[in-house]
């Protein structure tokens, strides 16, 4: 119990004093999770809403690929970024294994699936006719889809959340494909796994407080997003 | 129209997040791939020679951490430049198959058997590491090994070779998979024995409740090696930058730097140099 | 599935589709609007061939529905009655006034800011009809508006819309089956079952001048009598019916086999013995079966020998004093009579 309090101390101050290498850390964590969840979200909303909008032969097993991608272990994602990253492998020459990059390529990937099922779940979800009920108020395709997405915006803003959740507490990728350099591509996850096996325990406590409280901060945005009441 | 202004706002943003991520401005010959193991890591003594390395020759290093195991194997694939690791018998057969071109030690410490007070299996006072292990085994006392290829696993093995007694697959004898820390952790939480890297020991002994049975053994010295990968079999490994590296780590400035590394923090050095010796 | 050779809807009509559920009224409306993806013929609107993307935007763009359910979105009512016109990039202003006029068309002035989720069902279809009427459609479909509403609701919103109709003069296309809201609206009707359109001709041709059994079932027509020609002379015939003789107007042949269409307004119930009566022909006795009140009118099902449905209003009910097991006399001018040559089944 006392290991919990001096970590949240050392929490507190590594905060309060502006630590930069903490600071660095949390940022990178921030920057790099971001932008894979940003990726995801393209790519998530974009297909799911294609899926759920379409038919044809094969549907039902890319939506099941999709669901089953939703649990994929990420750390199987990370080995198989790495084996593809490899210098001497098929992508070697973007030389891009141990960068920050490949974590953002690596968490892309994990997201995606999530993003993608719930997209889907949630555009089947809304009422069958009322895309043929903004087709029939004389909107273009693209029209329609934007219409949809906002009349969705309750779950799809839940998968965001989601799959940031996902990639903002992975850390079996992120060491794997980034290598946990000092300074250059280590993030609060990867850095509170190496402080564990070290040994520091409150260091490491002290990181996971506040890889929650960044956690905490961009969810309580999402969700004001989400929630905020229509008119009366 | 609005729509399409908030589309032009909304790649404007996702685009500005992709250009702060900074990968670095360096080139490909400029960066080294430095494969170590967690002791040494997190032994921190890397952290204060690469930045003098790099200020000095504006390289860039990448230091991974993995265990000897996976970084022998990355260096047989040529994915790494440089090998610092500890694993003496798997070292020399890298070396004779030909994936290194250049093998020397750098530096050197002990391996430690520690364990519980109470001493179950009553090897307080043995002199000799393969007696110890073999007490351990006759009275199936708890031991904690690292099961995961890292230098101190081979070194334990090489142990137990000796006594001709297989640890694998009885009760007393549990395999973490973990490093040298969590191992440790496990050790004195379940009151087991286990062999230790002296820097590892060192900084986390005021959590332990472990004690040192054999220690400054002759079985049981733990030498550092610095390795270059050969360029012939991997082209893309930069043994220029590898060979740079491993010159200033066996050089004046940095021995000293080892030498006297520890001292403040845990009242003894944790490393002793040994380049130009052997 | 959908078998139509041919269909036009003429500038400032309002026609109604009568049938079944499953007559395939939804899928003709949804082919009017290109909202189905299959189908094969073409539509030709206002003289032009829709045939590619643009010329099908361009419909889409004058042709709007309205679905049973009101389908609005998760925004204000305001929001939703300006959606159509937000899709076609009006400035604000524009926007604030058009909406302000359909609000106050359809009496919702009042609930502009609220959430569209917190009305009424029948409100709702208010917000439905004025975000329709805002964007000024060409054609408007309504595919069965007020099938979900409650009667009350149901007819205050169809005043509303007749008004409203008729003021701006709008070509409207409505499903529906309800037979009374077909006759109240329609400058035509159109009868369907089974994807096809069985007839079509103004509400008076289709009611009174029913094509086959099942048009004459679905347009009110109770009693459908079936029986043979007995007797013929110049313009009129006697038919065996059950056992008694029933006179018509028709030119069929000897023995051949027809159906009498005969509307219950048309079934007059008195309490004059028959002798008494003078110039009607198909004079009845019977005994009343059931006695069921029909809107503002009863239903009387009477056995004459064979089943007969008359409509007689409250006024008369009283004043004849008419109960179930009563013998009563029912009369129907020859004239009244629809006579329709025994079809074998329609292909289907």
């Amino acid at each position: 119990m006392e290991l919990i309090w001096s970590g949240l101390k050392k929490a507190f101050f590594l905060l309060i004093t502006l630590d930069p290498e903490v600071l660095n850390i949390t940022f990178l964590s921030l920057k790099i999770s971001g932008t894979a969840t940003l990726i995801s979200l393209l790519l998530g909303i974009t297909l799911g809403t294609g899926l759920a909008l379409s038919e044809f032969s094969g549907r039902r097993f890319l939506v099941s690929l999709v669901n089953t991608g939703m649990g994929f272990p990420p750390v199987v994602v990370g080995l198989f970024v790495t084996i593809l990253l490899w210098r001497n492998g098929p992508l070697g020459f973007l030389g891009i294994l141990y960068t920050p990059t490949a974590i953002i390529i690596a968490q892309a990937i994990i997201a995606t699936p999530i993003v993608t099922g719930i997209t889907l779940a949630a555009m089947q979800a809304l009422p069958k006719n009322l895309r043929w009920q903004i087709l029939a108020l004389g909107a273009t395709r693209w029209q329609m889809i934007w219409f949809l997405i906002k009349e969705a915006k309750i779950p799809l803003l839940a998968g965001a959340m989601a799959g940031f959740g996902g990639v903002i507490s992975e850390v079996g990728a992120s060491i794997m494909v980034g290598g946990n350099i000092k300074g250059y591509s280590r993030v609060l996850t990867t850095a509170t796994v190496m402080e564990t096996s070290k040994g520091n325990f409150d260091l490491a406590i002290a990181l996971s407080i506040i890889l929650l409280l960044l956690a905490y901060l961009i969810n309580t945005m999402l969700t004001q997003i989400q929630q905020r009441e229509r008119p009366r | 129209m609005r729509l399409l202004k908030k589309k032009i706002w909304l790649i404007a943003l996702i685009l500005a997040f992709f250009l702060n991520i900074q990968n670095g401005v360096w080139a490909q010959n400029k960066i080294i791939i430095l494969a170590t193991t967690t002791s040494i890591q997190d032994a921190g003594l890397l952290d204060v020679l690469i930045p003098i390395f790099e200020r000095k020759t504006g390289y860039f290093i990448k230091t991974i951490a993995v265990g000897s195991g996976q970084a022998l194997a990355l260096g047989k694939r040529g994915e790494v430049d440089l090998l610092l690791v500890h694993s003496p018998e798997e070292e020399k057969k890298f070396m004779s198959d030909g994936y290194g071109i250049s093998r020397r030690g750098v530096m050197e410490n002990d391996f430690l058997l520690v364990g519980p007070a109470e001493d179950p299996a009553k090897i307080k006072g043995t002199k000799e590491a393969v007696n110890a292990f073999q007490k351990i085994s006759t009275s199936s006392s708890l031991f904690i090994s690292r099961g995961d290829n890292s230098g101190t696993h081979t070194k334990e093995l090489s142990i137990w070779e000796a006594t001709k007694i297989t640890p694998e697959g009885q009760r007393w004898y549990q395999q973490t998979g973990l490093g040298m820390g969590q191992t440790l952790t496990i050790a004195s939480e379940k009151r087991g024995y286990t062999l230790t890297d002296q820097g590892t020991y060192m900084a986390l002994r005021k959590n332990l409740n472990l004690e040192v049975f054999l220690a400054k053994n002759k079985d049981l010295r733990n030498y550092y090696h610095v390795i270059v990968v050969n360029p012939k079999r991997w082209p893309k490994v930069n043994d220029k930058g590898a060979w740079a590296l491993a010159d200033f780590l066996l050089g004046k400035e940095a021995q000293e730097i080892i030498r006297t590394f520890g001292f403040s923090q845990f009242g003894s050095p944790l490393f002793f140099p040994i380049a130009n010796q052997r | 599935m959908l078998h139509i050779p041919d269909f036009s809807v003429f500038r400032g009509e309002i026609l109604s589709l009568l049938g079944p559920n499953g007559a395939g009224k939804t899928t003709l409306l949804q082919a009017l609007a290109f909202l189905t993806p299959y189908f094969q013929g073409e539509i030709i609107f206002q003289g032009q061939k829709i045939n590619s993307a643009k010329s099908i935007l361009a419909l889409r763009r004058q042709v709007t529905m309205v679905f049973q359910d009101p389908l609005l979105l998760d925004t204000s009512v305001y929001d939703n009655v300006a959606s159509g016109l937000k899709i076609r990039g009006l400035k604000k202003k524009e926007i604030q006034q058009i909406v302000s006029q359909n609000l106050e068309r359809f009496d919702i002035s009042h609930l502009a800011q609220r959430s569209a989720r917190k009305i009424s069902a029948g409100e709702a279809q208010r917000v439905a009809l004025a975000r329709a009427f805002a964007i000024q459609p060409d054609i408007l479909l309504l595919d069965e508006p007020f099938a979900k509403l409650d009667q009350p609701t149901r007819d205050s919103l169809l005043a509303d819309l007749e008004s409203v109709l008729r003021q701006t003069k709008t070509t409207t296309v409505m499903a529906t089956h309800d037979r009374l809201e077909a006759l109240r609206l329609s400058d035509r009707l159109a009868v369907m079952n089974n994807g096809q359109i069985l007839q079509i001709g103004s509400p008076e041709e289709v009611m009174n001048k029913p094509l086959d059994e099942f048009v004459a079932a679905f347009v009110g027509v109770e009693s459908i009598l079936t029986g043979k020609v007995v007797s013929k002379e110049k313009g009129s015939i006697l038919v065996a019916v059950s056992g008694q003789t029933v006179a018509a107007i028709g030119e069929m042949d000897l023995g051949e086999t027809v159906a009498l269409c005969i509307r219950p307004e048309n079934v007059t119930l008195t309490d004059l013995p028959p002798h008494e009566l003078s110039s009607a022909r198909n004079v009845f006795r019977g005994r009343i079966v059931k006695i069921s009140p029909f809107g503002l009118f009863y239903r009387i099902q009477l056995d004459c020998g064979f089943p007969l449905i008359s409509y007689i209003t409250a006024h008369s009910l009283e004043k004849l004093k008419l109960e179930e097991g009563m013998e009563a006399v029912a009369s129907f001018k020859a004239t009244s009579i629809h006579v329709l040559r025994k079809k074998e089944k329609l292909p289907v």
